[in-house]
C-alpha cells in the first residue's frame, strides 16, 4: 500500500537530501573553482566564491612542470590492468565457491575478507623490503600486482554474490544439455552475469584510481600514477593550493566523467538480487 | 534405444543415506514414472540417472554401455527442470538450438528440427521471444523443445507440471502423454502426484525412503497393492483402512477398501454411520462417514449428485472381492 507522505515531511526530506548532497559534493566544487583562482585568491581571506579573475593559469603552469599524460596512463594501464587481472582470477574462484561449496567455504570467504581488514601501513615494510629485492620498486607490473591482490577480496564477494542468484538449475541444464564447463562458463554464466560483472570492474577500476597508499609508497617517477602526481603538489615549503587543485581536478576528471555514464549500471550493479 | 539399468545404485550425503542400494530395469521406450511423497528420494534417483550427482556406489548402465562415470553430457539423456531452466538471455530459438552447438551439428540441421520441434510444440510464433516474455506453459514447451531436439536416448522429468496452474497441468500432462506415444523414446517423470502418475505411466516405481515399495503397471498398483503405504499412496481418494474386529474377522490384520468400492444405503448394510463433510463434485460426491469408537472417518465415493447431507444415518457395505487384507507388518495376505 502507498504511504501518504504529507507535502511539509516532503519538502523537509528533499531539503535534508540537499543539503547532505551539497555537503558531499562541496570538497571536489572547491577544487575545482580553486583551481581557476590565482595562488593568492586561492588562500583570501574571507575566502571568494565565484567573483574571482578566473584563468587557467595553473593548469598551464602543472602542465609545463609534470607530465600530465605519463600519470594519466599510468593510471589507466595500473587500475584497469589490475582489475582484469583480478577478475581473471576471481570468475573461476567466485564460480567454484557459489555453484560448488564446500565445508569451508564460507570460511574462506571470511578469511579474504579479514586480509581487508589489516592496515596496510602493517605490512608496508615487509612488502617495500620484497618489492626492493625483485625489483619492483616503481614499476607498474609491481603496482598492478600489489593492487589486483588488495581488491581481489572485494572482487571474489562482489562476484560471489551475483553467481548466487543465478539458479543452478540453468547450469545444469546447460551440462545436461552437453557443455563442457568452459563452454557452460562462457555461453551461461558469464551472460547471465553480465550486470554483476561489469559492476564489479567498474567498482574495482575506481578504487584502483583512487588507491594512494600502495601507489605513494612504491613508487617514485616511471610507474606513478595521478595520486602521487597530485601528492607531488602538496609540498611543505609552499603555498601552492590552486596548482595542487588544478591537479587534482585533471587527476579526479577522468575518473568522475566514466562514473557519470556508468552511474545506472553502477546502481543496478551494486543493488543486484535486492529486488527478485 | 534407451534401455537403462540400475544395479545396486546406492548415494550418501556424508553420512546420511538417502539412496539405499536399489535395482531398477527401464526397458526401451517406456514411461515410467517415479512417484512417491517429499524427500523419498525420487528426485535425487532422478538426478544420479542424468549424473547431476556422484552415485556413492553400485552401477548405471544405458543402453548397454556402463554410464556411472560419464558426465551428464555424455549419456544421451535430455533432462526437463521443474523451473523449466531456461536460458534468460537466449531468444526461444538459440534454446532449442544450444544442445545442437554443443554437438557441434552443422546449422541447416539445426534449423530443420527447431522448426519441427516448434511446429510438434506450438511455438512456431514464439522463436525470437526470450523466455522473460513467455507464459509458463509457453516456457514448459521451450524445455520439452530443448529436450527433443538432441534427440536423447531418454528423457527424464523432474517434476515439469508443479508450477504450473490445475488447468495447463491437465493439458501438458495429455502433450507429453502425447509425445511419447510419437517419439516412443523411454521417458522417466518424477512427481508427487499419483494422479500424474497414475494417468501417464506404463509403469510406475513407488518410493518412500530411498526404497522402492513396488514397482507395476497403474493398475497393477491399484488391484493388488503391495502393502499398506502403496495402498494408502496410489488412488484418490486414500483407501480407508479399518484394524479391528472386522478386520480380524476377514483373517487380516488391517483390511482396506477403496471409497469407490462402498455402497451406500440409508436403510441396511454392513456398516451403520454418521454422514460428516460431503464433497460435492457433480460427477461424483465424497463423503466422509464417522463411526462410533472410530477417529478417522470413512470416505466413501458415490457417482454423481446424491442427496445425504450432514448428520443423515447411513449404511455402508463393501465389495468384499475387493477388499484389501494385510498382516501385521503391513503386508498384503
Amino acid at each position: 500500500m502507498a504511504r501518504a507522505v504529507p507535502t511539509r515531511v516532503k519538502a523537509r526530506n528533499t531539503a535534508i537530501a540537499w543539503i547532505i548532497a551539497i555537503l558531499i559534493f562541496f570538497p571536489i566544487l572547491w577544487t575545482v573553482l580553486t583551481s581557476f583562482k590565482t595562488e593568492a585568491t586561492a588562500i583570501a581571506d574571507p575566502p571568494v566564491f565565484v567573483n574571482f579573475q578566473w584563468t587557467l593559469e595553473n593548469y598551464v603552469t602543472v602542465q609545463e612542470r609534470s607530465n600530465y599524460f605519463r600519470h594519466f596512463l599510468n593510471s589507466v594501464v595500473i587500475s584497469v590492468g589490475s582489475t582484469l587481472i583480478g577478475l581473471a582470477i576471481a570468475i573461476p574462484a567466485a564460480w567454484a565457491m557459489a555453484f560448488v561449496p564446500g565445508r569451508q567455504t564460507k570460511n574462506v570467504l571470511m578469511w579474504m575478507l579479514s586480509t581487508k581488514m589489516l592496515p596496510p601501513v602493517g605490512v608496508l615494510v615487509p612488502l617495500y623490503l620484497i618489492f626492493r629485492d625483485w625489483g619492483l620498486l616503481d614499476t607498474r607490473v609491481g603496482l598492478i600486482f600489489v593492487l589486483t591482490m588488495i581488491n581481489l577480496p572485494i572482487i571474489v564477494w562482489m562476484l560471489y554474490t551475483y553467481f548466487r542468484e543465478i539458479p543452478g538449475d540453468i547450469l545444469e541444464a546447460a551440462r545436461m544439455d552437453g557443455a563442457t564447463l568452459r563452454s557452460e562458463v562462457t555461453y551461461v554464466l558469464l551472460p547471465m552475469a553480465v550486470p554483476g560483472i561489469a559492476s564489479t570492474l567498474l567498482l574495482n577500476i575506481i578504487l584502483a584510481w583512487n588507491e594512494a597508499f600502495w601507489t605513494l609508497n612504491l613508487t617514485a617517477a616511471n610507474a606513478a600514477p595521478l595520486t602521487a602526481f597530485i601528492a607531488s603538489y602538496s609540498s611543505p615549503e609552499g603555498l601552492f593550493y590552486a596548482k595542487l587543485s588544478a591537479a587534482s581536478t585533471m587527476a579526479i576528471a577522468p575518473i568522475l566523467i566514466m562514473g557519470w555514464f556508468s552511474q545506472k549500471q553502477l546502481v543496478r550493479g551494486l543493488t543486484f538480487g535486492a529486488v527478485k | 534405444m534407451g534401455r537403462i539399468t540400475l544395479d545396486k545404485v546406492q548415494k550418501s550425503f556424508g553420512d546420511v543415506e538417502v539412496i539405499p542400494p536399489l535395482d531398477l530395469e527401464i526397458e526401451d521406450g517406456e514411461f515410467v514414472v517415479f512417484v512417491g511423497p517429499s524427500g523419498c528420494g525420487k528426485s535425487t534417483l532422478l538426478r544420479l540417472i542424468a549424473g547431476l550427482e556422484d552415485v556413492t556406489g553400485g552401477d548405471i548402465t544405458i543402453d548397454g554401455t556402463p554410464a556411472t562415470d560419464l558426465p551428464p553430457a555424455k549419456r544421451r539423456l535430455a533432462m526437463v527442470f521443474q523451473s523449466y531452466a531456461l536460458y534468460p538471455h537466449m531468444s526461444v530459438r538459440k534454446n532449442i538450438a544450444f544442445p545442437m552447438k554443443m554437438a557441434g551439428i552443422p546449422q541447416d540441421e539445426q534449423a530443420r528440427r527447431i522448426d519441427n520441434a516448434a511446429r510438434v510444440l506450438n511455438l512456431t510464433d514464439y522463436l525470437d521471444r526470450r523466455p522473460g516474455q513467455l507464459s509458463g506453459g509457453q516456457r514448459q514447451r521451450v524445455a520439452i523443445g530443448r529436450a527433443i531436439v538432441r534427440e536423447p536416448a531418454a528423457f527424464l522429468f523432474d517434476e515439469p507440471l508443479s508450477n504450473l496452474d490445475a488447468a495447463l497441468r491437465v493439458g501438458m500432462r495429455l502433450e507429453i502423454s502425447e509425445l511419447h506415444k510419437r517419439l516412443a523414446t523411454t521417458m522417466i517423470y518424477v512427481t508427487h502426484d499419483q494422479v500424474e502418475a497414475m494417468t501417464m505411466a506404463d509403469k510406475i516405481v513407488v518410493l518412500r525412503a530411498g526404497h522402492i515399495e513396488q514397482v507395476g503397471s497403474p493398475l497393477e498398483l491399484y488391484r493388488t497393492p503391495r502393502n499398506l503405504f502403496v495402498a494408502g499412496f496410489i488412488g484418490s481418494p486414500r483407501m480407508n483402512f479399518i484394524d479391528g474386529e472386522d478386520a480380524s474377522s476377514r483373517g487380516a490384520h488391517t483390511i482396506g477398501v477403496r471409497p469407490e468400492h462402498l455402497a451406500v444405503s440409508d436403510s441396511d448394510g454392513v456398516w451403520r454411520g454418521t454422514v460428516g463433510v460431503a464433497e460435492h463434485l457433480g460427477s461424483d460426491t465424497f463423503f466422509h462417514v464417522h463411526f462410533d469408537g472410530r477417529d478417522e472417518p470413512i470416505t466413501v465415493r458415490a457417482t454423481g449428485e446424491v442427496a445425504l447431507k450432514h448428520g443423515d444415518t447411513v449404511w455402508l457395505t463393501p465389495d468384499e472381492d475387493r477388499i484389501h487384507r494385510f498382516d501385521q507388518q503391513g503386508l498384503r495376505i
